[in-house]
Parts: structure tokens; sequence; C-alpha cells
């Protein structure tokens, strides 16, 4: 078993990581998340039903949905949704963290397949959609509402940088503006999970030009994936100028003033919006190697004017003032 | 104003509140800021003795006054057989036994329990007579004790400067067995105390003076006469003199009794009358001396608080008010340092718990019961059960466990197990239903992880929470809680960095 990433090397000066403009846990609540997110527009964000349905009006492209389920439903009704399906997701609405999806990706027999190869029968499946319903994966234990989303048809340029799991990108959008943007690889060591702490890679992308800047695994830069050995130089998103687009245009959406954005790569579709998130998490900071603090001040110091452009305008800003070039 | 003034402000206010009413407790009622500090109270003693001639009798015995340096902490009166009252004349206060028929030797009671505090002994002014009433001494067998008093009194005024310095003289030279004058007058009234013939002498001179009686309060004295000392009047204030010493002032642990006045006892109806007093120190915790002396005075702060409560009440209390301090190192450990734990306050709840197992025990159950719960709930998961029933079976299986646990250690004899029932059993069943999740989505590293978070705070608050000052504290001054919570408040508003995370963006320091 591996140390704890805080028991390997030592401690740097508080005051050094605040020159660099790292943001910390307890800024980014008391600065960002109280004094832009509102409380009353979490609940777009928090469920994930309610962001589906926001992102329709707002004509932001979302994985299909194909049941959701707002009371306990019979067994058979859960038979008859997923009876004729191949692929597809199971999530809670207000899961977080990750916590209570599952994902088929395939049929054998009656039986379903995981993504690792292991088989899942349909009583499983009934028992993680009551798990769900009764709560167990929802913030305070509260009951919850399930989603039956279809598999996202990924696109397969990160093929080869992602064991087992699908990598997704993670834009940091303040106040309409992107300012950071990351990838996250799954690896083998993160078991298929995209969850940084977990041994996933984070490859920082330039924000101008969707092009990878930096990757990070378990806090230590890498140049090439850890499984699949692809270095990470050559690695380019795809449609990078809608995806930031996607990102930006969630402001008006939600409203949340510091918001982080999950968008992934459909093959067909191009990028899609998989979920926001009003509390995004500060990994990002580690993969890209830079502090979120200086471009969120940067932001925050803007007039009025400037704050009411709209989402083409600042999109623009963003890629040219926050590209990787100009930061280092 | 920005929300982060207001937060400094209204911090800064609740911590002056706080701090403000634990100051005037602690110097105006006298509750004591550190533990285990100790007050002396004496215990004094009055017995009244008479032979009863056999037909109605009264005894009237004068109570102490009430004396700046001395706080009366309580009093009782015993007298069986006797009706008793206090009455209230010329500014005094006097106890009065009575009863229709008496013979024989009669004892009567009284006793009070003091408390010495520091201050002046007498207020100022006092409303007593200042009227001088001269001796008689113009007989003829009179002629060479009126030569005598004259003369002391000539030689004292010659020596000194004004009233005190004169009264310091005179008792000086009255004490004095070489003072042929002295030794004259005292001759001439054999009866008398010294204080008797300085009162004499003083009246002469024309000076107002009279007589306090009280009590020099010494450990375990029995059968004291109370003792005598003079004060006398200056023209602006009265000032007492200690007269064997013939210092002015009065003496540090005397207790006065009687002030001016007349006689201290009367008795009707009885012969070979007297009063005789014992005194006892006891040693008693500060904090009931101070509780003591608030509950005559009806202390709003006191009489309102969790001590008008039944004792029981107070110690689920002395429980309750620590669980503040416990969130505070929660709150402390999560912001400055970022430990992960399993439930915010749940690590507060096991500290509680631990309070009453002591903490080697409690660890040793918590992690039992966690083990053991676990295994449970992995074979409970298989059986299909929905959320809330699988909760309520592993709620069952806790307790099974616990009293498990309870019987087989009792019959090992080991008593201490049979605390185990302090653990909070929801809680437990929760903590456990959590760590399965975590366990089959994150692995069983990152149980250890939560786990030992959880642990790690729960010591850190048990050890905080123990602290026989942070006990003292909180239950002597739960005004203090204020002060906590201005200090949550500020923490809440610190958005600098946590320890954890200097370890975690090291890589970004290059």
């Amino acid at each position: 078993m591996q140390l704890p990433s805080f028991l390997r090397g030592g401690l740097v000066s508080p005051f050094t990581l605040r020159k660099l403009g790292v943001l910390g846990m307890n800024a980014r609540n008391v600065h960002y998340i109280a004094r832009y997110n509102d409380r009353d527009k979490y609940p777009v964000v928090d469920d994930k039903l309610n962001t589906k349905r926001a992102a329709k009006r707002y004509r932001i492209p979302v994985p299909e949905l194909i049941a959701a389920f707002e009371t306990q439903p019979s067994r058979s009704r859960v038979m008859q949704v997923i009876t004729p399906l191949q692929k597809f997701v199971i999530k809670p609405a207000r899961g977080s963290g990750g916590k209570g999806i599952l994902v088929i990706t395939g049929r054998d027999g009656d039986d379903y397949l995981k993504p690792s190869g292991n088989k899942v029968t349909a009583l499983d499946i009934q028992r993680h959609v009551s798990n769900i319903h009764s709560g167990l994966y929802s913030l305070g234990g509260k009951p919850d509402r399930v989603m039956i989303e279809a598999l996202v048809d990924f696109d397969p340029v990160f093929d080869r940088y992602s064991f087992e799991g699908v990598p997704d990108i993670r834009v940091i959008v303040f106040r309409g503006f992107p300012v950071m943007a990351m990838l996250r690889c799954s690896t083998h060591a993160s078991d298929g999970k995209a969850n940084l702490h977990q041994g996933a890679v984070g490859v920082g992308i330039d924000l101008s030009t969707g092009k990878s800047c930096h990757a990070v695994q378990r806090g230590v830069r890498i140049e090439k994936h850890p499984d699949t050995e692809m270095p990470f130089s050559d690695l380019v998103v795809p449609d990078w100028g809608d995806l930031v687009r996607l990102a930006a245009s969630c402001y008006e959406m939600t409203g949340l003033g510091y918001l982080g954005c999950d968008i992934v790569l459909d093959r067909k579709r191009g990028p899609l919006l998989l979920e926001a998130n009003a509390r995004p998490g500060l990994a990002i900071q580690i993969a890209n190697g830079i502090g979120l603090r200086t471009r969120l001040e940067h932001i925050e110091a803007m007039d009025l004017e400037q704050l009411e452009k709209n989402v083409e305008e600042r999109v623009n800003y963003s890629m040219d003032y926050f590209a990787a070039e100009s930061i280092a | 104003m920005s929300p982060r003034a207001q937060v400094y402000i209204l911090a800064a206010l609740l911590a002056l509140m706080g701090a403000g009413l634990t100051a005037y407790k602690h110097f105006e009622l006298g509750f004591p800021l550190l533990p285990g500090e100790y007050r002396t109270v004496w215990t004094i003693e009055a017995k009244v003795r008479f032979n009863a001639d056999g037909g109605p009798v009264k005894a009237a015995l004068t109570l102490p006054r009430a004396q700046r340096n001395m706080e009366v902490l309580g009093e009782t009166f015993s007298s069986s057989g006797y009706g008793f009252n206090i009455i209230h004349e010329d500014d005094e206060y006097r106890a009065v036994w009575a009863r229709r028929a008496a013979s024989g030797a009669q004892s009567l009671f009284y006793q009070l329990d003091v408390h010495q505090t520091p201050g002046a002994a007498l207020e100022q002014p006092l409303d007593l007579s200042t009227e001088v009433t001269k001796p008689f001494l113009g007989a003829r067998e009179q002629e060479a004790v009126r030569l005598a008093i004259y003369s002391l009194v000539d030689s004292a005024r010659e020596r000194s400067s004004d009233t005190k310095t004169f009264t310091t003289e005179l008792l000086t030279a009255l004490g004095d067995k070489r003072n042929q004058d002295r030794n004259l007058i005292f001759g001439f009234y054999k009866d008398r105390s010294l204080v008797d013939v300085a009162l004499l002498v003083l009246a002469a001179a024309d000076i107002p003076a009279h007589r306090i009686r009280g009590l020099y309060l010494e450990d375990d004295r029995r059968r004291l006469d109370p003792e005598d000392l003079l004060e006398i009047y200056d023209g602006k204030r009265w000032v007492v003199f200690e007269p064997v010493s013939g210092s002015p002032g009065v003496p540090k642990n005397f207790f006065i009794w009687q002030r001016g006045g007349k006689s201290l006892l009367d008795v009707e109806g009885g012969r070979d009358s007297g009063v005789t007093f014992s005194v006892i120190s006891n040693d008693v915790p500060a904090r009931d001396v101070a509780m003591l002396s608030t509950s005559q005075e009806k202390e709003a702060l006191v009489d309102f608080s969790i001590y008008s409560l039944p004792i029981e009440q107070q110690s689920i209390f002395k429980l309750i008010l620590l669980v503040p301090v416990g969130a505070l190192v929660v709150v402390l450990l999560r912001v400055f340092v970022g430990l992960r734990t399993s439930g915010t306050f749940m690590p507060v709840l096991l500290a509680i718990a631990f309070i009453e197992t002591q903490l080697l025990t409690g660890l040793s159950i918590f992690v039992l019961i966690l083990i053991l719960g676990l295994w449970v709930r992995f074979y409970l998961s298989r059986l299909n059960l929905l959320l809330v029933a699988r909760i309520a079976a592993v709620v069952v299986t806790v307790v099974i466990l616990m009293g498990a646990i309870s019987v087989v250690s009792y019959k090992l004899g080991i008593e201490q197990a049979l605390t185990v029932t302090f653990f909070p059993m929801i809680i437990l069943a929760w903590t456990i239903e959590r760590m399965s999740i975590v366990w089959e989505e994150d692995g069983p590293y990152e149980v250890v992880v939560q786990a030992g978070g959880s642990l790690l705070v729960a010591v850190l608050a048990w050890w905080v929470m123990t602290n026989r000052f942070i006990e003292h504290w909180t239950f002597n001054f739960p005004e203090l809680l204020l002060v906590l919570l201005g200090v949550i408040m500020i923490v809440g508003n610190y958005t600098g960095f946590r320890l954890g995370e200097l370890a975690r963006f090291r890589q970004l320091v290059r």
C-alpha cells in the first residue's frame, strides 16, 4: 500500500503559496462560493434532473435522459425500462462526488456488464435503484430520485489517454469567464475512476488552444500516461472552442458565479454537459501547475461593463487572456 | 457593512459580553477562576446558658450586624421548647427566645457561617451617638482616683497632637504596670476591665467612645468569652482601637458582634446567665462559598442559571456544556488542519462516550463494534433489503453487540466495559453504514483513513474536554460559551491555507 500523499515530502510555506496565487479550501468557501453562489440557485446544479431541464431550456447539449424515477419504482417498472437497453448509466439525481453511479456497457444474456467486465444481475440493479431512492448517496441521506441516462458514445480521441474509464473535462467558470480547464484521465491505479486523489491523471489544458500543458498523477508531474505510455504533449482536445463556449454558457443557465462544469466529448454530438458543480474542487490547480487565485482576482477587478459581455465575447477574452504562454 | 466586518463586530461583542459576565462572576460574586480553590469558612457558635427560675423565661441575644469584610453564609438557631423570633430595635438585631415556664440549666444556640472577604471592616459614617456622659467623680473617697485620672489625661494630652494619638497614649499608659496613676485607678476599680476603665477615662477627657464586642477568629477555639475593642470619635469619624496594644484599626481576623449599644445578652426569669462562643474553621470549595453567598441575595445571574436546576440535571448539563468545546475542536481541526472525518460532529459524540467509558476502553469498544458491525453489514447487503430496514437492522445488531460485550466482559470481570451503553447507537449504526459504502466505493484504505481521522479528532476532543480547567470553566462560567461562539465565528472567517494544503499544493512550488 502506498503512503498517503501528505506523508511524502514536506510542507511548503503558506506565504509562498499565497504569492503563487494558489487558492485554498477556506478562501474558496468564504471568498468565492459564499459570495458568488446564491443558495437559492443550488438546486439547479445539486439535482442533476434539474440541471438537465435547465440545459434543455438553454439549448445546452446533454446526454440523453432515458427515464427518471421520481418515486420508488416497482421492480417490473425498472425491468421494463432497462431490459431493452444495451448501454446505460444509472445515477442518483443528488449524488455527490460521483457516488452511486452505475455504468452498464453491455449485456451477457440476462446479466449486465460493467466497464471492468464484471457481471451485474437485474436484482443488483434493482437494489441499486432502491438504495439511491432511500438516499444512501445523497447528502444528509434525503430520499433521492433515480435517473437512467444513455451512455455517452465517447469520442475515441482520448482512448489512448484513459484506462478503462471515461475522461471528462472540467472547466472552472467564474462570473461567466472560463478561467481554467483540465482533463481527468482514469488509470489502472485509479481503478477506472476519474478522481485525482485516487490516482487518476490530471491534465491541465491550455484555455486558448485546447492543448495539454501539464500533467500530474498523485501530485507528481508526468509526461506520459502511466498505463498507455502516450505522451501528453501530443494531446489536443477537439472542438475546443465549442467546449469552452458550452462551459461559459452554463453561467447564464445556473446563475452561479463560481462554477465547475464537467463536460464529455460525444463522437457525433460533440461536447455534452455531464453535470455542473457549485463547489468545484481545487485539484485543477495541481493539474495545471498554476494557482487559480490570480485569475479569479483578475476577473473580480473588472468593471461592470466588462462583466456584461455575452458568451462569445467572454470566451474570446478568456482564451486570449488566460493562454498558457501568457501565464508562464 | 460587509458581512466580514459584521462577523468581527458581533464576535467582539459576544466575546466582550462573555468575558464581562465572567469577570463579574469572579470579582463580584467570588466564583473561582481556577479549579480546586478553597476558602475558609468560620463556623461560630454562640451558646447562651442560664439557670431558669421556674417561671416565664425570656432571653435576648444581640446578633452580629452586617460587617463589610465578613460575609454571612448562613445562620441557624436551635432552642427546643422555646418560641423564637428576631426583633429589630435601636439599629440592632436581637434574637429573642421565650418560654412560659422553664427551670434548671438551659442552653440556647445560635450558629452562623461567615467567610472573610477583603475590604475595610466598618462602614463610615456610623449613626451612633457622640454624646459624652461625664463620669461622676465628685465624691470624697474618689478624690485620689479623680486626680489620677486627670493626671493621666493631662500627660497623654501633652504627648499627643490629636484625638487619635491621645487615645494611643492613654491606652499605652493604662497598660503600663509601672505607672502609678494607672495602678491607683485599677486599685480603685478592682473588678473593671481595661476597656471599662479606658471608657471612663475617655469620658473624663470628653471624648465620645464606646465598646465593640467580638471574637478573634482562630481555629478550634471553644468556650470563648467575647473580646472588647474600643471605638472613639475623633471629631470627624469613628476610629477603632485595640485596647492592649493601643494601635488603631480593627485587628485582621476580628469578627464584630456588637458595636456600641447595650448588653450582649438579657435574660429575664433566669440567673447566672452567660454567652460563650466557639469557633471552628472549615475549608470549603470556593465555588460553594460563592453559591451560598449569592443564593441569599438572589443574584439574577446565578438564580436564573443552571445552578438553579436540581443536582441531577446539573450533572447532565456538565456534559452538555462540554459539547461546544468539542465542536470547537472539530472546527479548528477542519479549518486549520483539514482532517477528514466520517460525519462532521460524530467525533464529538464519540468523545462524550469516551468521557464516560475512559479512553482505552472506549477506543477498543468502538473499534470492536465497528469491525463486527461492518462484518454484519456486509452480509446484510447481500440480502437485498431496503436502506431504512437495513440501517434499522444494523441498529439492532449494534444493540445486541453492546449487550453481548457488556455481559461477556462482566462475566470476565472487566467491569469497565459495562459503560458501553454510553455509545450513541444510532450514530454508530450510520457510521457503519457509511463506512461500508466507503469500503465498497473507495476501498478499505479510505475506511481506515476516515475512521482514523474520526478517532483522532474524537481523542483530541476527549483530551480537551476532560481537561480539568475546561471542565471547571464550562460548568462554572457558562457565559464563556459566548466567547467560544465569537471564536468560532472568527475561525469561520479564516481564509488562509489549511495545514493539509501546504502538503497538497507542494508541487506547485518549484
